[in-house]
């Protein structure tokens, strides 16, 4: 409940809640929604509503590292379609699913703003471009032996989550 | 050592950080280390030439030279051809500013892009920044909105509103707070600009920002960014911080008793958010549902109150305008399309990055004298521009001059500036069921047209493919094409039959390949 209670002062303050509770434990648990409602002055179908609306926010928890692969026109240009269909079989498992070993969960994502070195694919924040089917069981297989193999954003810039404004 | 430390640039947009920026940067600082080299590296933004990514530049005398595309393994052998003095390399281009590619731009909106540290609010300052600001400061609101108006900046979100005008609007409605709020919502393929500039020269957006709060009147703002783009907003809250720190954000602005407060806000992932009323239902921690106009949001937008709705490009356009006056900007570009764009060039493209043109350039200009052709070697088949509302467009279509009114005759979209290349292995009936799954899929579902509609479109195109009533089919999916256009509330189910429009005109013989196989196996059956 801390979360709420750091962030009850934003305005519209619902959004921020479910990322900080989805960052804290990965998903929304469903036990989440009525005290939201509760803690906001909403009601339970208020917050179902905006959990079920946004594609980003998860229900069920997710394995270790989530890996988005784009699907977007430009990657689709170079072969992303092929890719989606080498991770799924590499993985074994469909898109939204979780490997066995509780490793990935697998996401679609309609565009990561790396459009000219396409295709495109984000493993947890860390942005990968060029990405061949090769290359991708290469990132895969490095982010199982270290999970920080990849970290893009410097400790110095992430945890500011804090907003100024009232 | 004697004489000043060398100054090497490796970038840190994610662009290049997915080719393994982080990787060269160790490698160049590990590879010093080891022959003594005392050097300071800066990790700048990126200079939009994305094919050359991770592109490291050293400062010398005459300039920034660079190398292009670095790997870790090519660093000790850039040591051994001395491109610490701008020694020759294989993967050397010379002067980056001489590079043709960046040269024969027209900087305005990314002048200093790649070619500052994005976090250090000096650096910003002795490249000009925050001169707009500060004579806005001393300037009237109207005056600024003159000055936003004569430019002919419209807006680069896609609609292309005159900027001025909405901004004249907020400024005389009378309430007792407004708002300005950053669309940074980039979900359309083919566009990173937004995501570039924010990652580059992110205090750019925030001084664009703080000159609208002033011009309209309004003391808070939030910039809402998409949850795809972490490094962005990791970027965009550390600027902001500064800001703040430096007296360039939050109350008595520098000692002038302007007070703006700015915040980031993040979505999830829906496409929707992109659309102004859809996101200010967003920002105010709601489903992202698209609300009807009127009443406009420079009325009553965000929780109720007159609110500035602008995208990143239009607001990063904003200082340059107050720093050289509406005119230098309008001199720029053609008929009714002022200034410049950044056009991205994406997809299947040799040279994909960002092109910042004055408006009046052609798609061939751009697609080969910067983009060289595909990056497949075969020849260009279509190109989206304008992102998934856009309409695909072939060869013939090519020398149409990129400006609002031009592209809008085609049913085409200058939109964000976005071009998406494909080669002839592209199936356009492929392409255009994508565009109706794409509007199943991000449809917010508030008016019919566009939540049935497209479901209803993507059904009749798998019938198409399959080869089924072919004709018939496409009659019926000319028909539901003309009632989403015509009755959508937004643009997603407005201009979704564009793409689905355009792939049929000008790529009939995409829909008819199974047609003819068909109607031989029912010869044979009968």
């Amino acid at each position: 409940m801390t979360i709420v209670e750091d962030n009850r002062h934003l305005r519209g303050a619902l959004l921020p809640i479910l990322h900080a509770l989805q960052e804290e434990f990965g998903y929304i648990d469903e036990e989440a929604i009525p005290l939201l409602a509760t803690e906001l002055n909403l009601s339970r179908a208020d917050v179902h509503g905006v959990v079920s609306f946004y594609h980003e926010f998860r229900r069920e928890k997710p394995g270790r590292h989530t890996i988005k692969v784009c699907r977007a026109e430009a990657c689709q240009s170079m072969g992303a379609n092929a890719l989606v269909d080498h991770i799924k079989k590499r993985l074994q498992v469909d898109f939204h699913g979780t490997t066995a070993d509780g490793a990935f969960t697998l996401e679609p994502v309609f565009c990561l703003g790396n459009c000219a070195l396409s295709p495109a694919v984000m493993i947890d924040e860390n942005l990968h471009g060029r990405v061949s089917p090769d290359r991708f069981d290469e990132l895969a297989a490095e982010t199982r032996a270290n999970p920080h193999a990849h970290n893009q954003i410097p400790r110095a810039l992430s945890h500011s989550h804090k907003g100024h404004a009232q | 050592m004697s004489g000043h430390l060398i100054t090497v640039f490796v970038p840190r947009d994610s662009a290049a950080l997915s080719v393994g920026a982080d990787a060269v940067a160790a490698a160049i600082r590990a590879e010093a280390t080891r022959r003594d080299l005392p050097l300071r590296i800066v990790r700048n933004g990126s200079r939009g030439m994305l094919y050359l990514e991770p592109l490291v530049e050293v400062e010398t005398a005459e300039g920034r030279v660079a190398y292009g595309p670095v790997t870790p393994a090519d660093v000790p052998g850039l040591f051994d051809a001395g491109f610490l003095t701008g020694g020759e390399h294989a993967l050397g281009h010379g002067l980056t500013e001489e590079i043709p590619y960046f040269k024969k731009q027209e900087r305005l909106t990314f002048a200093r892009c790649g070619i500052i540290d994005p976090l250090s609010v000096e650096d910003y300052r002795a490249h000009g920044g925050f001169r707009g600001l500060e004579n806005a400061l001393a300037m009237s609101q109207a005056e600024i909105v003159k000055a936003v108006t004569d430019s002919g900046l419209r807006g680069r979100g896609g609609a292309g509103f005159p900027t001025g005008i909405k901004w004249n609007t907020v400024m005389q409605a009378p309430a007792d707070e407004k708002f300005v709020c950053c669309n940074a919502d980039e979900g359309d393929s083919g566009t990173f600009a937004d995501r570039m500039i924010i990652e580059g020269d992110p205090f750019c957006l925030i001084e664009g920002m703080t000159i609208a709060a002033i011009a309209v009147g309004a003391t808070s703002g939030y910039v809402y960014m998409r949850s795809e783009y972490p490094h962005a907003t990791a970027t965009l809250r550390h600027a902001i911080k500064l800001a703040y720190d430096e007296g360039w954000l939050g109350d008595n602005i520098h000692g002038t008793n302007r007070t703006f407060h700015l915040d980031v806000r993040v979505g999830a992932g829906a496409y929707i958010c992109g659309e102004e009323t859809a996101m200010l239902e967003s920002l105010e921690g709601k489903r992202g549902m698209v609300r009807a106009k009127p009443p406009l949001p420079a009325l009553e937008g965000l929780f109720g109150k007159p609110t500035v709705v602008n995208n990143v490009l239009s607001l990063c356009s904003v200082p340059i305008i107050l720093d050289k006056g509406g005119d230098y900007y309008r001199d720029f570009g053609v008929g009714r399309s002022r200034g410049t764009l950044p056009f991205q060039l994406a997809g299947n493209i040799k040279n994909g990055g960002i092109v910042e043109k004055a408006f009046g350039i052609t798609l061939h200009e751009l697609l080969y004298e910067y983009g060289g052709g595909t990056i497949t070697g075969r020849p260009i088949r279509a190109v989206q521009v304008g992102g998934p509302l856009g309409a695909y467009l072939p060869p013939s279509q090519f020398d149409l001059p990129k400006d609002y009114e031009a592209f809008a005759a085609q049913e085409a979209m200058v939109g964000h500036g976005g071009i998406v290349v494909f080669d002839d292995s592209v199936d356009m009936a492929q392409q255009a069921r994508f565009a109706m799954e794409f509007c199943v899929a991000e449809s917010c579902g508030k008016c019919t047209p566009c939540r049935i509609g497209s479901t209803r479109g993507m059904e009749t195109l798998d019938k198409i493919i399959a080869g089924k009533n072919v004709d018939a089919n496409l009659d019926l999916l000319a028909d539901l094409c003309d009632v989403m256009v015509d009755g959508s509330l937004c643009a997603m189910g407005g201009m979704t039959p564009y793409p689905v429009r355009s792939a049929v005109k000008h790529f009939p013989e995409d829909f008819r390949k199974k047609q003819h196989a068909v109607r031989v196996t029912h010869i044979a059956a009968e």
